[in-house]
């Protein structure tokens, strides 16, 4: 029987592999899909919420739907970082992008 | 009343000839003087109006004793009282009462013969314009010190007393020692205001007025309180400071770098009477602390004496005149002192009229001659004899020889002090007017009479200085008879019954008293006849006689010296731990601080690495550790 703890276990798994992603990858893209690991894993626990839940309105559906749009928008923006730091740096190792160093 | 505008119109009248003479007329010598005449004159009639219109309504209005005096005042700044703050009210008024009135003429009067006298002395002088500017600005605020009817106002005054004090006496500033000479002047007076300014202050914060008229119903009600002690105390420095008393006295004889008619006013009519006119206008505040009054006369009796001493040895004829200033406000101090407003009054107000001849006597001689050295001069009688026969009247005047008016003043003074049981400050008194006597006609005998020096070619000076000379020869022969018994007989009043709106003082003629101090003015007119006159004893050898004394006497006690090693030594040392304290300690202190930021600064911003993923870790982090808190009960979480 797969109840609403398999789906927050999966989820959290989720979110973790794409935490460790976001945190350990040098390359600028695979941190960009890390981060879109994590957002679906938090889409997966609204989307579980919402089944398992007692609230009548499909209210964690809707959020998920908001986030995937949210999430194309961001994956648009962040590729398009990604790829003028490469044109300007021949570089998308994250590493390098230390201008912001005290 | 008419007396309050004409009061405001005579304190005006100086002020708009400086601003004219300032603004106007500077490159027109003649006018610049003759603006500061009329103006000088104007405030001397609208005095002498005033002075009738007092005499007249305090002879027919009111019974003895009662304050027959009348005054105006406009609010000049007001803050109001918040909460338990008190606020402040100062307010310009007039105060027109017989004290006032008698000042304002002895002002007007003396700083009108000075005025016109500079006519003559200061003819030709580069800065003749300024010259006169700076005479109206001193008469404007003598004048309005004098019609002050409160303490604040006073002070203000005081302080530009102070100010013209100082541009007059430095007037001759490419001279080095006439501008230390007046930076010596303004810096003594400073340290004598502060007392002023701080007793007043406190005078303030206990009764919450400046006001004269206020101040003498609420002081009855505080005798014999401490902080009464503490306000005279405190507001006494002042005028000793102004009226040059021991230990501020250093000031004035310095003063006499300024030019001569400068020193006339200062030393009769502005500046030194300052400090006497303050105490009788505060008399109530000061006769209701003993203390104080004792100290007074005690200051006065020591520097009637102490600079009466120096004046036996000066040979500079206005270091000799200046020494018996001091001596002489010494006098007013004294006779203040033991409680005799009255005879302090009587004193000033004479030896406003003799001083200033005296002084300009001297200023006639040097005029003529170049020369301030009386043992460079002699045989001057002969060729300059106005200047001659009216500097022996004031002399004559100051030694206190009947009839002149310093012997009335003088008796009064000795007369008030053996009446308030002061028999030492009497026979000090006595010893003075000998001195005083002995030194005068050694000037006299040295510089006027025996061989004429033959290279100077001595002439008598023009009308302008001989018509003052003239005319303060004639008020120092009648002035001091409005202080005798046949004054008062005839009009029924005399002078001190007419100043003095507490109890009338009956003006006697002690015979005892006239009699020894007669004697005295005469022991040393002798005696200076004997050494300076005939030379039957050699005045080198009384020197030699006297070695040790005289050098001390010369070297004018060596308070210069003191004041000088004081300052040099003590207040630099001080000035030097004061540094000290500021550079290592407080500035150790505030550049501690800034040492400690920076170094801080420095270690945090090995944390700022710039690399985004170890940011978002750290984010992460703080975020899992937020949540833990907040939902584990042990740790104080709500959410369970």
């Amino acid at each position: 029987m797969i109840g609403l703890s398999q789906y927050l276990i999966l989820s959290a798994l989720l979110f973790c592999i794409g935490f460790i992603g976001a945190v350990a990858k040098r390359n600028a893209i695979a941190v960009l899909m890390g981060v879109e690991l994590m957002l679906n894993a938090v889409n997966l626990n609204l989307v579980a919420f919402d089944r398992f839940g007692s609230h009548a309105a499909p209210l964690g559906q809707a959020f998920a739907v908001f986030i995937i749009a949210v999430a194309a928008a961001e994956v648009a923006v962040g590729l398009a970082i990604i790829l003028t730091l490469y044109r300007r740096r021949a570089s998308t190792t994250v590493d390098d992008l230390d201008a912001l160093k005290g | 009343m008419i007396m309050i505008p004409s009061a405001i119109a005579l304190v005006a009248a100086p002020l708009a000839a400086f601003v004219l003479i300032a603004c106007a007329t500077r490159k027109a010598p003649t006018l610049s003087a003759l603006i500061a005449v009329l103006a000088v004159g104007a405030s001397l009639g609208l005095s002498i109006g005033n002075l009738v219109g007092v005499i007249g309504g305090s002879m027919t209005g009111g019974a003895p004793g009662a304050f027959s005096g009348t005054h105006a005042a406009l609010p000049w700044l007001s803050i109001p009282s918040v909460g338990r703050f008190r606020g402040l009210e100062l307010a310009m008024g007039v105060l027109v009462d017989p004290l006032s009135a008698t000042m304002c003429v002895i002002v007007s009067l003396v700083a009108f013969l000075v005025t016109v006298y500079s006519l003559g002395y200061m003819k030709g002088d580069p800065g003749f314009s300024r010259y006169f500017a700076y005479l109206s600005l001193f008469a404007f605020s003598m004048l309005g010190l004098v019609v002050a009817d409160n303490y604040f106002q006073t002070f203000v005054f005081w302080e530009l007393v102070g100010l013209s004090s100082y541009l007059l006496i430095g007037f001759w500033f490419e001279k080095p020692s006439a501008a230390d000479a007046s930076r010596k002047a303004f810096v003594t007076n400073r340290w004598a205001d502060f007392g002023f300014l701080t007793g007043i202050l406190v005078l303030f914060s206990v009764f919450g007025t400046f006001d004269f008229g206020q101040l003498s119903t609420a002081l009855s009600g505080a005798r014999g309180s401490a902080m009464l002690a503490v306000i005279a105390g405190l507001i006494f420095v002042g005028p000793l400071g102004k009226s040059a008393q021991f230990p501020f006295h250093v000031w004035l004889p310095d003063a006499m770098e300024g030019p001569t008619p400068v020193s006339a006013l200062i030393h009769a009519a502005t500046m030194v009477a300052a400090g006497v006119y303050l105490i009788a206008r505060g008399f109530i505040l000061f006769a209701s602390v003993p203390a104080v009054m004792e100290t007074m006369a005690y200051i006065g009796g020591f520097t009637a004496l102490f600079a009466a001493s120096i004046a036996l040895v000066q040979t500079d004829i206005k270091r000799i005149l200046a020494y018996s200033t001091l001596s002489q406000l010494g006098y007013m101090f004294m006779a203040l002192g033991v409680g005799s407003m009255s005879a302090g009054m009587f004193h000033l107000t004479t030896h406003a009229f003799f001083k200033a001849l005296l002084f300009l006597g001297a200023g006639s001689v040097i005029h003529a001659t170049g020369e301030q050295d009386i043992f460079k001069m002699g045989g001057l009688g002969g060729k300059m004899k106005i200047t001659a026969a009216t500097f022996v009247i004031g002399a004559l005047a100051l030694s206190g020889v009947f009839p002149l008016a310093g012997f009335w003043s003088k008796d009064d003074i000795l007369f008030a002090s053996l009446g308030s049981g002061h028999v030492g400050l009497y026979a000090l008194g006595l010893g003075v007017a000998f001195m005083t006597a002995f030194y005068m006609f050694r000037l006299i005998f040295t510089a006027f009479g025996g061989r004429a020096a033959e290279r100077l070619h001595a002439h008598e000076s023009g009308p302008a200085m001989t018509i003052p000379l003239l005319i303060l020869a004639a008020l120092t022969i009648i002035a001091g008879l409005t202080g005798s018994p046949w004054f008062k007989s005839a009009f029924g009043f005399s002078f001190g019954s007419f100043i003095f709106f507490g109890e009338p003082e009956a003006s006697r003629l002690d015979l005892l008293t006239a009699g020894i101090s007669t004697a005295m003015a005469a022991g040393g007119i002798a005696l200076a006849w004997v050494v300076y006159g005939r030379k039957i004893v050699k005045a080198e050898r009384l020197a030699a006689a006297f070695g040790p004394l005289y050098r001390l006497l010369q070297r004018k006690f060596y308070v210069d010296e003191i004041y000088g090693w004081i300052f040099s030594k003590v207040m630099l040392l001080v000035g030097v731990i004061f540094d000290w304290i500021d550079h290592t300690i407080i500035d150790g202190f505030f550049d501690g601080a800034g040492a400690a930021a920076r170094a801080t600064g420095r270690k945090l911003r090995l944390t700022q690495s710039g690399r985004l993923q170890a940011y978002a870790l750290i984010i992460f982090a703080a975020i899992v550790i937020a949540v833990v808190v907040i939902s584990t009960g042990l740790l104080g979480g709500t959410l369970n």
